[in-house]
Formats: structure tokens, C-alpha cells, sequence
């Protein structure tokens, strides 16, 4: 059998060699400085906050409780005061309700933080409630709250537990380095989900790019009778919930379907490794492990940070740029954001800092489609951009949908391969908006 | 910060290739075909080449100029039309019957469209079927005087093949024949197509679909002779045709099951033509019409989108 992979996808430059062998550093929170927590850093409802301004919290405290069903719990990654709440500048450029906290220093913690504890010994419904008050939610860049992901209509039915460790998106590298440095982490977390699942076996998928971390996790699970690693070819965006599942299960989800639908639940590196920190360690999802890349910065590296910490402080901690650079990305080239400020906090879902000291992509100017079809044979999804931007143009939100344009992922490869140069994923991304806003009409 | 930053919608890396140079290696992937008939031909062909060329380029400038366009002569797509239209040149030609081919092509076909990808006929083939019809004297004539080799009766080996008579495999394989400029060498067109193909700028699907509907259907209906099936295949403009014309990005299907079922197509339409029709050659004809079925083709086959095609549990 090949290496498992999916239909479509692209080979970008993947710039990992700038911080794959940097060891995590941990960057300490300091006295006075201030911590901003956003109240949405996860899909579905905000969150609900439980403190006022001059409340003195502690490390670990629940400060905002989930919203609805479909919503996370917000912790506080330090303790001190609470200075106030109100909107931040996020990574996506909004501006969000936030709880503000000044750090005093003390890294004073909630009871109990940090006890040793045996999963063996937890019921489902323990180990679901500890997660959920754990603040968890999917860790890769979705943001998808992982108790709601763990608690399907019938767990019975799911077989395969699929840990994520494709990293396809260039110049990230902080999964990696967790592979490498906390397997332990990863494959006790994947026990501890195997638990909720009876008949589940657990699979780590891991792009061939990393014959380390490979190596390293195969060797570790070889007496483990319900994991496997499953090595996966090197390919953008291998690492999708669609593709990666497809690779490993052969089955195909649509976006009408949850992963569960396919007898699959599908958690990020870090996400496993943080329910096995709140399950096993009793330590809350507070910090966050971020890539700081590119080739503006002096020293790229992966730090692990509290959530909460100002993106300033990564930047100054890798040695401060070397270059200006000319864009700023939150995540990686393909799917990040590009900023326009320093100035928003590590959250949850954050990932990387990637910084370019030239912009490839200002200079280039659309050129009219030649139909050459390289869009159709990349795209994951099996649609046909050229039909689908002609849409767009048109703004036809009608024909945009029969063409099947809300199947699109957004992952880039199509605009990536364009020879003229057409922004069609950013077309596509405002249709999908504007054809979600109609449908709420 | 005071320093402004570039933002922009992801993803913000983007692939090499541009228009331009997958246009700059269809004009190279051209080059063993145009040297070799050249070397052939003589002196003539090599002006019929630079001129049709220079005509197109020119009219698209001319024409943006006029309707003041932004000026798109270095995409390169006007020399690749101007390649293409020469090469479908008797080697004798009047050089104003392809300068004024390459004006039509240009101006008419594709410019009075909307300019690059907007065309729904490969503008060098629809000039040369305008061509053949206004000037068939010219266009049929292969008399070629200064070709060093015996071709006294002018004969193409397709006329030859229609009149029932033998042809030289390993002539029409090295090129040795009367024929268009370009059309003649199979060797140096298949040069010219693993160029293409390593450097992915076309897939070979469309030309072997293409060329094996041919073969099938021509063993079939021509009395199932191997040699003649293979005769037909190397002679005439079908090499030349499957892999230069057939899969101009423009004017063929984006979706792969529409790439086949347009293979098929104009391998039937060719094979038909050469048997049946007016005249002995059927690929530009073929090729045009079928180009005018692609929006149908495409609209049939649009490909399933991932996860929708039912469970596969």
C-alpha cells in the first residue's frame, strides 16, 4: 500500500526548516503584564463572564463559562486583577469583547492545580466534564469545542480516533516539536479519548516530512493494541478534516456532515496533548504552543506561552525582527491572517506568527483565466473554480451553490495554483459569506 | 507601530508559473517542428513563420491600441496563435494569405470576443479553416519545386492514402513528405508534446484519447489494415493537431470526464472526415467544431464535489 493521501493538493515551499529543530522554549509570564482574554476564541456562542472589573482571579479559574452548547469555557492563564472588559483587536482583524487582567506575579492557582490524576478511574461523563471545564476546544486553527466534538449522538459508532498530525500548512512547525518532545502527552491523551470510545482505534497521522516524529511515535505505540501511526504523504492540505480522514478511512464527508458521521472524531496534536494536561495533570488549556517564523524575525522558534500574552512579547522574545518585514501572518502562508498590528493576544486557536520581508503576493496582478484547469485538478473538494468565480463575478449566489461552492474549504490551493494569477479563493470566501448570510435571511 | 503592513486575504504565497511562461514553453515545445520544416522547406517557410507571427502580435496591438485595452502581447499567446497558424501553412504560401490569417485570428476570433480565454474556437484553427475556404488554391497546393526529395505529384500521403496507394511509414514518421510546415516530422512534434508533457504544461489525455478514437475507428471502418491505420496516424496534421490544438486551454473542457468525452469526440469527427468527406484531411475541421461543443461538454460532466457521492462506509 502507498502512503495514504487524498486527490488534489499542491506541494508549496514549506519553509519548516527555519524552526523545526528548535526545541519549545517556555516564555514565562511576568509581573504587570496584561493578559487579554477574548470571550469568542472558539466556534459557536461567546462566552459568559463570571467576573468584574477589580475581581482578583487565579491561575486556572474559569472567567467566562460557555455560552450555549456550542460554546467553551474561557480560563485565566495567570493570577491578579481583573482591570476591566471590553473589545480587543483579535488575529482576524475584529474587534472582541475581552476580559482584561493585569498579572500580579504570583502564579497563585485554583485548588488542586496540577494534581497527578488516573483516567483508568474516571467515568465518561468525568473525564467529558473535565474537559469541558478545561476550556478545550480544537486546537489546530478551527476552534471546534472538543467536549461537543467527544459527546456524538452514538459513540458506539465511532471507530476511528484520528489524532492530526499532518502540519501541512508551511512553516509551522509547533506540532512537530510537540511530537518530538511530549509524546508521552499525545499518545496518554489518545488513551484517554480511546476510553470515551469503546470501539475505536486510534490512528496518528503523520505527513512523511517528518520521519522523526514518525520514527519517534511508532516506536512508542508498537505495544499499544488499539493505536497505530499511519504515515501520510507530504501534500497541502493533507492535514484538512476531510482529506486527513479520507486518507486514513477512505470515507468522504461533505460539509453537511460531521466527522461522526463517518465513524470519525478528528483532534489536533495539541489538542490531545491538552486533554491529556486536564485530564491526567489537572492543568487547564492556559498556554499554547506558537510558532514564530519567517524570514523577518532573527531567531525563528517555538515558544509555549500563556494564552493571553500580547504578540509583541513573542517578536522581542525571538530576537526582535531583523528586517521590516512587509507582512505579518497569524498562522501559516496559506490559510493565516495577514495583520496590521502586533498588538492582539496568543488565543486559543492561534498558532504561528509567520513574517515575510517581501509581500509575494501585492505585486502580482490578475490576468484573465486561460482555463487551464490546474485549479480543477488541485482542488481537495473536486469543484470547479473557473465556473465558480465566473459566479462569483456575477455575484450569482444561486449558481455559486448548484456549482457546489459552500463544499469549499478555503485552503488556497486553487488561487496557490493559478498561473494568471486570479484571487479566486478570496472570491470564494466572500461568496460562502454572503451566500450564509442569505440562507439566515 | 508607525510602518503600515500589506494585508491581504490568504493564501498569500503563490506558485511560480505564470501565463507567460507556460505560453514561452508551448513556443518552445514548437521549435523541433518549426526547425525541422524550415530545414525542409527552405527559406519560404522560415518567412511564413516570422511573418505570421509578426501579423499577430502586431493586429493585437494594433486592435488594444485602437480600442484602448491594455496592451497583452507579452502573455504570449499571440505568438503561440502565429506559431500555430504558420505551421498549418503549405510551405510555398504567399506570405500575405497567413499575415492576413493572423489578423482574422487575432482580431476576429479572439480579440472581438474579449480578448485572452474568452475565444470559443482556437483562433490559429479557425483562420485556417477561413483559409481554406477563401483561397483553397493556395492552401491545397504542396507542389513544393525546391524540396529535395521525389514529390513530383504533390501528392500528401493523405491524398495518396485516400487514392489508394501505399506510403512510406518511415518517411511520414521522419518527415520526408509534402505536407503543411509544421505537420510533417512526427518526430520532431513528439519532441515537442514530452516537453509539454514533462513540464506539465498539458496533460496527455486529451491527445492519446484523441488519437486512439482515430486509430480505433479508421482500423475499424478502413477495412481493419494495421498499415493503413498507422499511416493515417502519422500522416496529415493529427500529431500536430492532439497535441498542439486539441488541448489549447481555452477552447477545451476544464473537467476531466469532459476531457475524455471531448477525445472521443474529435477522434470520431476526424476519423469521419478523413473517410467520408470532401477532402482527404479532417483534424482542423474536427477540431473546431468540437471546440464549439466544449461549454455543452462541460455542463454534462461537471465532476461530484468530495462527499457527495454518497456513503462509502
Amino acid at each position: 500500500m502507498g502512503l495514504a493521501t487524498f486527490i488534489g493538493g499542491i506541494h508549496p515551499y514549506e519553509g519548516k526548516e527555519l524552526s523545526e529543530d528548535k526545541p519549545i522554549k517556555v516564555l514565562a509570564s511576568e509581573k504587570g503584564e496584561t493578559m487579554v482574554y477574548p470571550l469568542s476564541q472558539h466556534i459557536g456562542a461567546p462566552a459568559k463572564p463570571l467576573v468584574a472589573k477589580g475581581d482578583h482571579v487565579l491561575k486556572g479559574q474559569i472567567i467566562a463559562e460557555a455560552g450555549g452548547f456550542i460554546s467553551a469555557n474561557v480560563l485565566c492563564s495567570v493570577s491578579g486583577t481583573v482591570k476591566g472588559i471590553e473589545p480587543r483587536l483579535v488575529a482576524n482583524g475584529a474587534m472582541v469583547q475581552s476580559i482584561i487582567v493585569e498579572n500580579d506575579g504570583e502564579e497563585e492557582a485554583i485548588e488542586g492545580f496540577g494534581t497527578e490524576r488516573d483516567f483508568t478511574k474516571l467515568s465518561k461523563e468525568e473525564i467529558r466534564q473535565i474537559i469541558k471545564d478545561a476550556g478545550i476546544v480544537g486546537l489546530g486553527g478551527a476552534g471546534f469545542p472538543t467536549h461537543v466534538k467527544l459527546t456524538p449522538k452514538d459513540e458506539n459508532a465511532i471507530d476511528y480516533v484520528i489524532v492530526n498530525g499532518a502540519e501541512c500548512e508551511p512553516y509551522l512547525t509547533s506540532d512537530y516539536r510537540v511530537m518530538m518532545e511530549r509524546p508521552e502527552e499525545i499518545i496518554a491523551g489518545l488513551k484517554v479519548i480511546l476510553q470515551l470510545f469503546d470501539n475505536a482505534r486510534g490512528i496518528i497521522g503523520i505527513e512523511n516530512n517528518k520521519p522523526q516524529a514518525i520514527k519517534k511515535l511508532t516506536e512508542m505505540v508498537k505495544d499499544e493494541p488499539r493505536i497505530e501511526v499511519r504515515p501520510l504523504l507530504t501534500k497541502y492540505p493533507q492535514g484538512g478534516e476531510r482529506t486527513l480522514i479520507y486518507a486514513v478511512t477512505g470515507r468522504e464527508i461533505n460539509s453537511s456532515m460531521l466527522p461522526a458521521d463517518a465513524g470519525c472524531v478528528v483532534d489536533n496534536i495539541d489538542t490531545v496533548a491538552s486533554i491529556y494536561n486536564a485530564v491526567c495533570r489537572t492543568t487547564p488549556l492556559i498556554r499554547k504552543i506558537i510558532t514564530v517564523t519567517g524570514d523577518a524575525v532573527a531567531e525563528p522558534q517555538n515558544f509555549e506561552v500563556r494564552l493571553g500574552t500580547n504578540y509583541q512579547r513573542l517578536v522581542d522574545a525571538a530576537g526582535g525582527f531583523k528586517t521590516e518585514p512587509e507582512k505579518m501572518i497569524s498562522g501559516g502562508p496559506m490559510m493565516g491572517q495577514a495583520l496590521f498590528s502586533l498588538d492582539f493576544p496568543v488565543a486559543k486557536t492561534s498558532s504561528a506568527l509567520t513574517t515575510f520581508t517581501k509581500d509575494q503576493v501585492a505585486a502580482m496582478e490578475p490576468t484573465p483565466c486561460i482555463r487551464c484547469g490546474r485549479c480543477v485538478s488541485v482542488c481537495p473538494e473536486h469543484l470547479v473554480p473557473p465556473l465558480m468565480m465566473s459566479a462569483s463575478l456575477r455575484n450569482d449566489l444561486e449558481k455559486f451553490q448548484s456549482l457546489n461552492g459552500m463544499e469549499c474549504v478555503e485552503c488556497g490551493c486553487c488561487a496557490y495554483t493559478c498561473p494568471a494569477k486570479r484571487p479566486l479563493t478570496q472570491a470564494f470566501k466572500e461568496m460562502r459569506k454572503a451566500v450564509a448570510a442569505s440562507r439566515r435571511k | 507601530m508607525g510602518k503600515l503592513f500589506n494585508v491581504s486575504s490568504s493564501p498569500h504565497v503563490r506558485d511560480r508559473i505564470t501565463t507567460q511562461n507556460l505560453m514561452f514553453d508551448v513556443v518552445i515545445a514548437m521549435i523541433p517542428a518549426s526547425v525541422y520544416g524550415v530545414w525542409q522547406f527552405g527559406f519560404n517557410a522560415l518567412l511564413v513563420l516570422v511573418a505570421t507571427v509578426v501579423a499577430c502580435v502586431l493586429s493585437e496591438y494594433v486592435y488594444e491600441k485602437l480600442m484602448k485595452k491594455p496592451i497583452t502581447i507579452t502573455d504570449g499567446s499571440a505568438v503561440v496563435t502565429g506559431m500555430i497558424l504558420a505551421l498549418n501553412m503549405p510551405p510555398e504560401i504567399p506570405v500575405w494569405i497567413p499575415m492576413l490569417g493572423g489578423v482574422f485570428a487575432i482580431v476576429v476570433v479572439k480579440q472581438l470576443y474579449g480578448g485572452l480565454g474568452q475565444n470559443f474556437m482556437n483562433p490559429a484553427l479557425a483562420a485556417r479553416c477561413f483559409l481554406l475556404i477563401s483561397f483553397a488554391g493556395f492552401m491545397n497546393d504542396f507542389s513544393a519545386a525546391s524540396i529535395g526529395f521525389d514529390s513530383v505529384s504533390g501528392a500528401t500521403p493523405l491524398a495518396q492514402l485516400r487514392a489508394g496507394q501505399e506510403v512510406d511509414l518511415a518517411a511520414l514518421v521522419i518527415g520526408r513528405i509534402p505536407g503543411t510546415i509544421g505537420e510533417v516530422s512526427v518526430i520532431a512534434l513528439l519532441i515537442g508534446a514530452v516537453y509539454m508533457i514533462v513540464r506539465k504544461v498539458i496533460s496527455p489525455r486529451i491527445p492519446l484519447i484523441y488519437i486512439g478514437t482515430v486509430a480505433v475507428f479508421i482500423f475499424v471502418f478502413g477495412g481493419f489494415d494495421v498499415t493503413y491505420t498507422l499511416s493515417e496516424i502519422c500522416a496529415g496534421g493529427l500529431i500536430f493537431g492532439a497535441f498542439f490544438m486539441a488541448t489549447d486551454y481555452v477552447t477545451s473542457p476544464l473537467t476531466v470526464k469532459g476531457q475524455v468525452v471531448y477525445g472521443i469526440i474529435l477522434g470520431v469527427l476526424t476519423g469521419t472526415f478523413r473517410l467520408w468527406g470532401a477532402s482527404p484531411e479532417g483534424v482542423s475541421y474536427a477540431i473546431i467544431l468540437s471546440n464549439l461543443l466544449v461549454p455543452l461538454i462541460e455542463k454534462a460532466t461537471l465532476p461530484t464535489a468530495f462527499g457527495k457521492g454518497g456513503s462509502k462506509k
